[in-house]
């Protein structure tokens, strides 16, 4: 495999979605690949710090707005 | 009396049964992760709750029409999606272009290419990774990408949704989510290079 072909799977490869052969090869390019090898690690540590974010949660107005919008809804739908 | 947690399918028929109090608990069980998503897809708060008010109506008026074929909540992310997109559609800002986008995802690609030695940035010290400064980086490059790769990126890697559950929601194959994803997340470690140590990729 050269680097091109690597290239495609390192997505799939940093999630463990790859068949265990490719897999292997994948490994094996890295060992003598320089540069694959600082893809891999920027690109792997590039989806722990975006997994790492904390959700934004919902402000407290936003959801009493949005639990009072939905029930005047439902109360002009019923009458 | 137990008093078990009542799944979303049971909730869903106490609706059609018009019991307000199982909508109350079916919309505060998802309005947050609805909130998340929109944020993330807006980059706004004021946008945000649009989407929000817009997501959670559209399921009201069509909750009759849902059928339990697929999961209530992949059918509320797609729902949540739509409602997503459309409103960045209605936004006059101009999305970069998917070839220029394509362009600088793959430009890591041809600089390793062209042996230019890349820069490992990977095991920096966590108060240059994680400081405000790089989280504004963070979120100024998911807004700079193309929607599809955008939505992509923030129902997988944000919200954590399997690949396969990205495609349903998408009307996507699974290759082609994994495809974009791997756009999209190159993309971004471009931007996160450039920003982290000087490299123009």
């Amino acid at each position: 495999m050269d680097c091109r072909e690597i290239f495609e799977g390192l997505s799939e490869y940093i999630d463990d979605e790859l068949a265990e052969k490719t897999c292997e090869e994948i490994k094996r390019h890295l060992e003598g690949c320089e540069n694959c090898r600082v893809v891999v690690n920027t690109l792997r540590r590039t989806v722990t710090l975006y997994h790492s974010i904390e959700p934004e949660s919902i402000p407290g107005d936003v959801s009493l707005r949005l639990h009072a919008t939905i029930r005047l809804e439902k109360e002009r739908d019923e009458s | 009396m137990e008093h078990s947690v009542p799944t979303d399918t049971e909730l869903i028929e106490r609706i059609g049964k018009s019991d307000n109090e199982a909508l109350e608990t079916l919309v505060s069980r998802y309005e947050g992760r609805v909130y998340n998503l929109a944020y993330r897809m807006l980059g706004n708060r004021d946008d945000a709750e649009d989407v929000l008010q817009d997501t959670f109506f559209n399921v009201i008026r069509s909750l009759g029409k849902f059928q339990s074929r697929s999961s209530f909540s992949t059918w509320l992310y797609r729902v949540a999606t739509n409602a997503a997109l459309t409103k960045l559609r209605q936004r006059s800002r101009r999305d970069k272009s998917e070839s220029e986008f394509l362009d600088e995802a793959n430009s890591v690609q041809q600089m390793a290419h062209a042996g230019i030695k890349l820069t490992d940035w990977s095991e920096s010290p966590s108060e240059k990774l994680l400081n405000n400064e790089a989280r504004q980086v963070m979120d100024e490059a998911i807004a700079e990408l193309p929607e599809m790769y955008r939505v992509v990126f923030v129902l997988r890697d944000v919200e954590g949704l399997p690949a396969a559950e990205v495609a349903e929601v998408l009307g996507l194959s699974v290759a082609a989510v994994k495809s974009r994803l791997h756009r999209a997340r190159l993309y971004l470690r471009n931007r996160l290079s450039a920003y982290f140590t000087g490299d123009k990729a």
